[in-house]
């Protein structure tokens, strides 16, 4: 266990969450379906940007051992992430990106509703200001699944394909484990197999309106949020995200 | 077919139509006219709206309406439409000369 | 600048039509959509408008380069906080021209097929973190100098346009000085980076301008329209004369060895870029354009499944509504 315990964990996985969805989204920048589209992404990561940098402020203040968000940002490597693998898959097309989007903003708002009440008052203050932006995120990523799953025929079949290929990581989000469970009996977290409800209920409405199929495979890809197996994605996204700092050490930027 | 090999004529013109953006700036004020932007439907017009006319806190409220659905006055209406009007004078407060006995008014 | 080299169109109409016309812009009027303008105006205009839109969304690209790398997550968000707003930008010069008969997806294809411009200064590459700064710094000051004046075109939608550009501009090249500042007072390797960096875009930088207007006919007929305000030879001195002190500030030496005060007239004496870099540039010869080109090309075209998507299931969903009434 890491200096900081469960505390530092669990806001190290919310941090991580964002960041890395936030800096995937930011590979789009200059080059969506339309500029309208290409700016609401950018503003969808800039939100998670900043998300990430108040959890990882947080989890820097509870850690208590000297390191900055930019510290953990910048220099952890893989093994030390813990952020769900969703959010490191790869942007693939448009659809598929929009369709990790809504799986995770299907969560996150579950999440960050219940951490609203967290018993830990910065928790509750960084949830209760990013749930309002979640809450956005979701009705937009929600509307374009919508609009592609019953648009044509090709964007039909590509919205079904990207769900399908998603599928299997969506489980992870609701995997409890001992740290979550440390987290629920000291109130300062849900337990995340409690947000499941909420989240089937917005997912039947929104896929059924998009004319798509439910997956209805169990298999869930774990190891993310425990940092225990990562996919081999994230290791490139942290050598594009940290190059800087760990070309050149010990300078300012 | 141009240099680089592409044809636009082959594409059918789907382009998503054209809206007019007007925002509350605070509460109380009138919508304004801010802009336009493209969308599929009014819906998706009121999130690009929000996206791309409050990056920075512009606004409170929000309208969208398609641009083919605004009727304009023309230009050559101008003398007609709004000179009439000049000489209507004492429509305006200032025409009247008040004692200043009478108090505020 | 983001609009170079732009050739007017001449009118053949009516010559006491064109005389109230230049009359109003004379007596400072705005022209408005649906008010009469000469032919030469509407396709002159068309071709400012459109380079200037092109130019912010190709410029998204060297800018974009680097915001999966940037070095801390403030920086990060603020890059792209910028790139976005060149969007934006594009969006709105793209609507202003909008106004006069054509699409974006018209203007869109007409870049894509090499019809159309976009600045030269796009097809230059950035390679450090540092070419950020410089941009920022360089590229946006360069702007900066031709948009304030833009914001009094006698064309309504353009000018209007421009003072939200500009409003919003304000923290692009400060944002860049800012990163230049923490590069030149840094490490020796961030040093080295920001002198390379400023030796790199200085010219480019200057060929934003444009060459010398003379007497070219297209700039006296674009001033007398006052869809271009200054000339070229005015911005770019301006430019200098504004940049050479800051690169003092900064400790970064302007690579120019004829670089000097002039007195008489009030402003730095220095050296012309290469026009044959320029024009070889314009063409198509740049060290990026056909990089550029190809990605506009391939997010335009992975885009339209998704365009005709969104579209499809509007129309659907109208249908419906009309069957339900």
């Amino acid at each position: 266990m890491t200096a900081g315990g469960d505390e530092f964990e669990f806001l190290c996985r919310m941090g991580d969450n964002a960041l890395v969805l936030g800096q995937r989204l930011s590979e789009w920048c200059g080059s969506a379906p339309a500029l309208e589209e290409d700016i609401a992404l950018a503003n969808t990561a800039l939100d998670l940007l900043g998300q990430a940098k108040m959890w990882l402020d947080l989890a820097a203040e509870v850690e208590d051992a000297g390191r900055t968000s930019d510290d953990l940002a910048m220099k952890r490597d893989v093994m030390d992430f813990r952020n769900l693998l969703l959010v490191e898959r790869p942007n693939g097309d448009f659809g598929h990106t929009m369709t990790r989007q809504f799986l995770f903003d299907s969560w996150h708002v579950e999440m960050l509703k219940e951490l609203a009440d967290s018993k830990d008052a910065r928790i509750a203050e960084i949830s209760a200001k990013s749930a309002k932006e979640a809450r956005y995120h979701v009705e937009r990523s929600a509307e374009t699944v919508i609009g592609l799953g019953d648009g044509t025929p090709e964007s039909h079949s590509r919205m079904q394909t990207a769900l399908n290929e998603l599928w299997s990581y969506v489980g992870e989000m609701f995997h409890d484990d001992e740290v979550d469970m440390s987290m629920a009996r000291s109130k300062l977290a849900p337990l995340p197999s409690n947000l499941r409800s909420g989240f089937d209920r917005r997912f039947r409405k929104v896929v059924e309106a998009a004319t798509l199929i439910p997956p209805t495979g169990a298999y869930a890809h774990l190891g993310g949020k425990n940092g225990i197996r990562h996919t081999e994605h994230l290791g490139h996204i942290l050598t594009q995200m940290q190059w800087l700092q760990r070309a050149y050490p010990e300078s300012e930027w | 077919m141009s240099d680089n090999g592409r044809d636009s004529s082959v594409h059918e013109r789907r382009e998503w139509p054209l809206w007019e953006i007007f925002i509350r700036g605070m509460h109380g004020l009138n919508h304004r006219h801010v802009g336009s932007l493209h969308a599929a439907d009014a819906e998706m017009a009121m999130k690009n709206a929000r996206d791309v006319y409050t990056r920075r806190n512009e606004g409170v409220s929000i309208w969208v309406v398609k641009s083919r659905h605004i009727a304009a006055s023309s230009p050559s209406d101008k003398g007609p439409f709004y000179e009439p009007s000049r000489s209507k004078a004492y429509r305006h407060p200032t025409f009247f000369d008040i004692p200043e006995e009478a108090g505020a008014m | 600048m983001y609009a170079q080299m732009v050739e007017s169109t001449a009118s053949d109409d009516d010559p006491e039509k064109l005389a109230a016309f230049q009359a109003r812009i004379d007596a400072g009027e705005k022209i408005e959509p649906k008010d009469w303008m000469p032919e030469g105006y509407r396709k002159t205009l068309i071709r400012q408008i459109g380079q200037h839109a092109h130019s912010e969304i190709v410029g998204q690209l060297p800018e974009g380069n680097w915001i999966t790398r940037a070095p801390t997550l403030e920086r990060k968000a603020i890059l792209l906080a910028k790139v976005q707003d060149e969007a934006g930008h594009g969006l709105y010069l793209y609507c202003a021209a909008e106004t006069l008969g054509v699409s974006r997806d018209e203007m869109t294809e007409m870049l894509l097929e090499g019809r159309m411009k976009y600045s030269s200064i796009f097809n230059y590459p950035t390679v450090t973190w540092a070419d950020i700064g410089a941009i920022g710094w360089l590229v946006d000051g360069a702007a900066i100098m031709n948009q304030v004046p833009l914001q009094r075109t006698s064309y309504g939608p353009y000018s209007r346009a421009m003072i939200r550009i500009c409003k919003e501009e304000s923290f692009h090249m400060r944002q860049g000085f800012d990163i230049m500042m923490k590069m030149a007072n840094g490490s020796r390797e961030q040093k080295r980076m920001a002198q390379d960096a400023l030796n790199r875009f200085w010219y480019p930088s200057l060929m934003m301008f444009g060459p010398s207007d003379g007497d070219s006919v297209h700039s006296s007929q674009s001033m007398a329209w006052k869809i271009k305000i200054s000339s070229n030879d005015e911005l770019r001195q301006k430019f200098v004369d504004q940049t050479v002190p800051q690169a003092d500030y900064l400790d970064l030496k302007i690579p120019d060895p004829e670089l000097k005060w002039n007195q008489d007239k009030g402003g730095y004496d220095f050296s012309e870029p290469d026009w044959s870099e320029f024009h070889a540039v314009l063409k198509g010869n740049g060290p990026c354009n056909s990089d550029r080109m190809k990605a506009r090309i391939r997010a335009w075209e992975d885009g339209r499944w998704v365009r005709d998507g969104l579209m499809a299931h509007a129309q659907k969903k109208a249908a419906g509504k009309v069957a339900a009434e």
